[in-house]
């Protein structure tokens, strides 16, 4: 093959936060250490989508001094509101009745992608070599079975697989240990988890899909540090999701809906779900003379410690989500990706320097404020399998009055694949139009996030058998790949009376819902050329 | 022989540009800032240059604000041998950058001035033809092909007739077409290397050239938004309506 390689101490793949929060760490336990870290997207920040409200706790222990530093944390949350949404009535829940775990007065509004742009130039200055612009797409494994580190994607690759003028040959990066940072659904940590069978004491994993859109509003509308969740319309009792509204600085709402990816009618458009809670009276007056300015989205974990896998294996370690470490209700994920990944360079420091085995990650998570955290966490999303009302009642119970500590543990019992019914069975839901003030289509929405992918490359979503869906998939489910994509990738043509599937893959904001969700687990997300997908400014 | 390749960095050709409330400019906050595209076509044919032989020296230059020097960096990644970065704040007409880069030829004598046709932020379309005009020297715009002749250049030229072959001594300037060539990317290792190539950083005081603007921006808008279309049900009614409500038949 001919490919050059380069070897490192530490090779970390992914600069979101648990990655980066991974590679600071690193260096300020031993600033001798070679740390690479790996980006796909074509600068740190540009795919990371978030809320985010942003508890400090572990930027507190990793950066004591981020308040000196002219970090983009700024906007302290100043007021709360839980709404329970009905079609046109809204019901304001008292705050001080939310769990614990909701109440946010000691948090920030952020922007994630900024927090790791400046999370970057931090690891920067202490050394950490960053690459934008480079997805690992191999693991790459020793004769022992350990792996080795990763090749970067060769570049310059046409549609049939030949070689262009451009060809430009992927790297291999070896590590004394590699470290998978690369979020939900990671497609390298996704071949981990089988290879090594991380997940064989865990329930399935759990997703969500979460949208958000950036909007300028009317500073009348505005009150910089209000966060606002609502539950209810337009999902039915039987589908799991809710919406964040955080006032952030400059006049701008950040606006989202999660939707937890164990829904069962075919029919639901995650998107349109979306599109449509926005025209709640409650929302609709916040944003209506207001502009649109962001748009994306991108798969989430809501397993929690039920479904997280092992996260240590030989040679390598998986921090934040790319297991699974989010809290569900709390909605937060960042700051136990960060905490994860300080554990992680704590574990490879000893690992390297004493020669323990990378399994003590396991022993120093079980002692983490996160698993206090996540363990308080673990029955909430499972108890939203009996609906909505019933979830509500016994959240109440198990986090306000018992605070998390009850004595067993729910299961979640299917992964979100199997959960789908079939379209006959289920009603069809008739979406209203967009109105293109506060409603939008898909490729007006996919036109803001800047995405592009180099022409004429290999297309990046892989079909196991291609004549699945047209020959399966469109008849029971109703192909809901039209759906459930975020950016309209997935197209049913019809040409001369024969239904034809269509992968816009240079649309692909890279969210891997399809990845998750696609009934028979046809659909494979790799990585495209370096530097494609979104471009998100401030997400 | 040595080369120059000016760049300039731009808002990224895929984000979609937002004019400012107040009409005093477009948005760069939260927004990814790339290469002038062309200008990678210039970097590009002076590195494919360099390697069939023909050049010694590939010297990057920018104009712009501090973080202006990523574009440098990136040119130095694919073949760029130094870089200069002349500091400026602010918005920057083109004739300050062609006065600062004369000043910088001056100094750096190279045979040849490569650089975009345009800028796609802009779109100007002057900076190469200012600075021709004054160092005096020869200028080939709208370059697709440029091939090295001893002390000449064949350069053709996309033109709105279509191409034009033409002939100039050098030294000369060449603004670049985007047909030129398939701009290289940056390996990994090229990056790296890249890191510890030297970028001599200038102010434009230092220069003794005046950037302060001599154009005075009255007002940014967006453009009208487009009317909806609508569907008619036979030629006879949109013949009607293209006569009668649209007036142009």
């Amino acid at each position: 093959m001919g490919r050059e390689s380069m070897e490192y101490d530490v090779v970390i793949i992914g600069g979101g936060p648990s990655g980066l929060s991974t590679a600071i760490k690193l260096k300020q336990l031993d600033s001798n250490l070679n740390v690479c870290l790996l980006e796909k997207a074509s600068e740190i920040g540009a795919h990371i989508l978030s809320g985010n409200v942003f508890e400090t706790r572990a930027l507190d222990e990793l950066l004591p001094n981020w308040r000196e530093l002219n970090s983009p944390i700024k906007t302290k949350v100043s007021k709360e509101k839980f709404l329970f949404l009905g079609k046109t009535k809204s019901l304001s829940w008292p705050t001080w009745l939310l769990p614990k775990v909701q109440q946010n007065h000691n948090n920030y509004i952020i922007s994630l992608a900024n927090l790791c742009r400046w999370l970057a130039e931090q690891a920067e200055a202490l050394g950490v070599e960053i690459f934008p612009g480079f997805p690992a797409s191999e693991i790459l494994y020793n004769q022992d079975g350990s792996v080795k580190g990763v090749a970067t994607q060769d570049m310059g690759i046409d549609k049939e697989g030949n070689k262009k003028d451009s060809f430009e040959p992927g790297i291999e990066l070896l590590g004394k240990v590699t470290v998978f940072a690369e979020g939900c659904r990671g497609h390298l940590g996704k071949q981990l988890i089988e290879k090594f069978n991380l997940s064989k004491d865990t329930d399935p994993q759990q997703y969500g899909i979460g949208f958000k859109e950036i909007w300028e509003i009317e500073d009348k509308n505005h009150e910089e540090g209000m966060v606002m969740h609502t539950a209810g319309w337009p999902l039915d009792n039987n589908t799991y999701g809710g919406s964040f509204m955080y006032h952030a600085e400059n006049k701008q709402v950040f606006l989202g809906y999660v939707i937890g990816l164990d829904y069962k009618n075919p029919h639901l458009s995650p998107y349109d779900e979306f599109q449509r809670f926005k025209t709640h009276p409650a929302i609709r007056k916040i944003i209506e003379r207001g502009k649109r300015i962001s748009y994306g989205a991108r798969a989430l974990i809501e397993g929690g410690l039920q479904s997280l896998p092992q996260m240590f294996m030989p040679g390598a370690l998986l921090v934040g989500c790319d297991a699974g470490t989010l809290n569900m209700p709390k909605i937060k994920g960042s700051h136990t990706a960060m905490k994860s990944g300080m554990i992680a360079a704590e574990t490879i420091i000893e690992n390297i320097r004493e020669n323990k085995n990378l399994s003590i990650y396991e022993e120093k998570f079980k002692k983490s404020w996160i698993y206090e955290e996540l363990h308080a966490a673990r029955n909430v999303k499972p108890s939203f399998s009996w609906g909505l009302i019933l979830g509500i009642i016994f959240t109440g119970i198990d986090q306000i009055l018992f605070k998390g500590k009850l004595p067993f543990t729910l299961k979640h019992k299917h992964a979100d694949h199997e959960t789908l019914k079939f379209a006959n069975e289920m009603p069809k839901i008739n979406y209203p139009k967009y109105d293109n003030i506060i409603t939008f289509d898909k490729t007006s929405s996919v036109y803001l996030t800047g995405t592009n992918h180099a022409d004429n490359q290999p297309v990046h979503l892989k079909l196991k058998d291609p004549n699945l869906p047209t020959n399966y998939t469109l008849d029971k489910f109703d192909e809901p790949a039209q759906r459930y994509c975020p950016a309209g990738v997935y197209e049913i043509q019809k040409e001369n009376d024969i239904n034809k599937f269509v992968i816009n893959s240079q649309n692909c904001i890279h969210c891997k819902t399809c990845d998750i969700k696609e009934p028979s687990q046809n659909i494979t997300w790799v990585t495209p050329e370096g530097s494609g997908g979104p471009k998100y400014g401030n997400m | 022989m040595k080369i120059l390749v000016a760049v300039k960095r731009v808002i990224d050709y895929n984000v979609q540009v937002r004019v400012k409330d107040d009409g005093s400019g477009v948005v760069t906050e939260n927004v990814k800032m790339s290469t002038n595209p062309p200008d990678d076509n210039a970097i590009e044919e002076a590195v494919k240059i360099k390697e069939s032989g023909k050049a010694k020296e590939i010297v990057a230059i920018t104009v712009g604000e501090e973080k202006a020097q990523e574009t440098v960096r990136k040119a130095l990644a694919v073949g760029a041998d130094r870089g200069i970065h002349v500091k400026v704040g602010g918005a920057i007409e083109p004739l300050a950058v062609s006065k600062i880069l004369k000043k910088i030829v001056d100094k750096e004598k190279p045979d040849l001035v490569f650089m975009g046709k345009q800028a796609i932020d802009d779109d100007c379309n002057q900076t190469g033809q200012m600075l021709s005009a004054l160092l005096n020297w020869p200028q080939a715009t709208f370059a697709s092909k440029i091939e090295i002749k001893d002390r000449k250049l064949e350069v053709i030229r996309e033109i709105d007739e279509g191409l034009e072959t033409i002939e100039i001594n050098t030294p000369a300037i060449v603004t670049c077409d985007l047909r030129l060539n398939e701009p290289r990317y940056a390996s990994l290792p090229n990056i790296m290397k890249a890191k510890k190539k030297p970028i001599e950083q200038l102010n434009a005081s230092d220069l003794g050239v005046d950037v302060s603007p001599k154009i005075q921006q009255l007002k940014v808008e967006e453009p009208p938004k487009r009317k909806a279309g609508i569907k008619v049900s036979s030629v006879a009614e949109l013949v009607q309506k293209l006569k009668n409500e649209a007036k142009v038949i």
